[in-house]
């Protein structure tokens, strides 16, 4: 895709935690979306970088989950590209009419991504342990006894492993969201996508989230987070965008952004959380 | 007492005829109608409404006139005429209106499951056959026994219905002796296997139910 076409606040961007490895995981550019007419995203771009972790903050309703959710196809797009990993989701033609690559085509590239929702999503009727291990029996075809020491090696890293055969209702929030986050990384997805992770959750259940995120982004794991938790944004984020009205209004490396917020409306923002 | 003994036997023979009646149309209906609550809630929306359709049609008659149908007019139906022995018809007139009503439970079944459990199921690849058969109705089991339950014990007195194809059912079977031996009694011991069969039923739905509860905190 032309940089011709990269919003200013993006190409300000700063340079991925390591300038050698500067590839484009998410292309966002142009991305409209309205519900019922309404506008909920308006010409939002964004470029994610490997090994990069995004914080998206902005008010409630802001369309930062919307965002969000228009990268892995659980909404789609009005008008505008999305590429991830530099192959194409959706694209817009001259025209301005909006197409998706086909069907097998958004799953294979959605498999790229991994996500974690607010509302943790984790089936009830399963175990944690068949939780954890039923995309990559059902989607990648492979063997349970293959599986397993894997699964329970990333339970063990989100500190649940002895939580294995418990269903999901005998878990705390923060529990759940490990137990999410452990599903998300058993399909090896090379993105991960978090949907304000922390927000159903108890005050005293966020930290065991955030320092399992924390720990993720040591690892260089990809990552682009939906949040309200300026400590997270400001501490382990590189760069922090500020949505509001459907706006990507400023985008910048997090120190910068919470020290020197440029727009207006930021620092509103900010006033208020702080 | 010794009269009543005498009756079990011929009553017996009665129940044999509901019994089988009713583990066929179970056997048949069930898998038909959730294969109907499946065509209902998919994409495709022609076929969904011609369920819809035909759902209204089989819970807006009368079960006994859609056995008689099919018995009495279905072979001299151009095209679709079929000639169906007594107790085919019965169980075939059964199965497609059980299946109507079993639908709509599963459907109901299916549209209680949270959009978070398909979005979730979505996100790690599964596609929406997988995601019904792996995530979505497991689930709906322990939310469906009840009224599932409901539906069961009255398929077992509505069998009773087959007496109008001269079938010898319990019901039938009883009224015979009861108007052979002048004596109501033989109501009151079909009533008594009536009981029995549903009582049967509840304990294993009450099982069912505590099974799956398991997992419900």
């Amino acid at each position: 895709m032309p940089n011709t076409t990269l919003e200013t606040a993006t190409a300000r961007a700063a340079p991925a935690p390591s300038a050698a490895a500067r590839d484009v995981m998410i292309a966002a550019r142009d991305i409209c979306k309205g519900f019922n007419g309404l506008p909920v995203l308006r010409n939002v771009s964004l470029d994610l970088l490997r090994g990069e972790v995004v914080a998206v903050i902005g008010p409630s309703g802001s369309g930062k989950s919307t965002f969000l959710r228009c990268l892995n196809h659980l909404e789609t797009i009005d008008s505008g590209h999305v590429a991830i990993e530099g192959e194409t989701l959706a694209t817009t033609n001259a025209a301005g009419l909006c197409s998706y690559v086909p069907e097998a085509q958004i799953r294979r590239i959605g498999r790229k991504m991994g996500m974690v929702f607010q509302s943790f999503n984790l089936f009830p009727h399963l175990t944690v342990l068949e939780n954890v291990i039923e995309a990559p029996m059902v989607v990648k075809g492979m063997a349970r006894a293959d599986i397993v020491p894997k699964a329970e090696a990333l339970l063990a890293k989100v500190g649940l492993l002895e939580k294995r055969d418990s269903y999901p209702a005998r878990l705390s929030g923060g529990q759940k969201q490990r137990v999410a986050i452990a599903r998300a990384l058993a399909m090896e997805p090379d993105i991960l996508l978090f949907d304000e992770p922390t927000s159903a959750l108890d005050p005293e259940l966020t930290g065991e989230v955030l320092r399992t995120m924390r720990e993720l982004a040591l690892e260089h794991m990809t990552m682009l987070v939906v949040t309200h938790e300026m400590g997270f944004a400001r501490e382990v984020a590189h760069r922090v965008a500020f949505m509001d009205r459907g706006e990507l209004i400023e985008i910048g490396p997090s120190a910068e952004f919470f020290a020197h917020p440029r727009h207006a409306r930021t620092q509103a923002f900010l006033h208020n959380m702080l | 007492m010794e009269y009543v003994f005498s009756l079990l036997g011929p009553l017996s023979q009665g129940a044999l005829v509901t019994i089988k009646l009713f583990v066929i149309t179970l056997a048949l209906a069930v898998p038909l109608g959730l294969t109907l609550a499946l065509l209902r809630v998919s994409r495709f929306r022609t076929l969904a409404r011609l369920v819809g359709g035909y759902i209204w049609l089989m819970r807006g008659t009368p079960l006994m006139l859609q056995m008689l149908f099919i018995y009495f007019a279905l072979p001299f139906v151009p095209v679709v005429g079929v000639r169906f022995d007594d107790f085919p018809a019965a169980v075939v007139a059964f199965a497609l209106n059980y299946a109507a009503y079993f639908a709509e439970i599963f459907r109901a079944g299916i549209q209680s499951i949270d959009r978070g459990q398909y979005e979730g199921a979505k996100v790690l690849g599964l596609t929406y056959g997988q995601t019904m058969r792996r995530i979505v109705l497991p689930q709906i089991w322990p939310r469906i026994l009840p009224p599932l339950s409901n539906e069961t014990i009255t398929l077992v007195k509505d069998t009773s219905l087959i007496y109008v194809l001269a079938l010898n059912d319990l019901l039938r079977a009883a009224r015979g002796i009861v108007q052979r031996d002048f004596t109501t009694t033989p109501f009151i011991v079909a009533a008594c296997f009536y009981l029995v069969m549903t009582l049967v039923l509840t304990w294993g739905f009450q099982y069912l139910e505590k099974r799956y509860a398991k997992y419900d905190a």
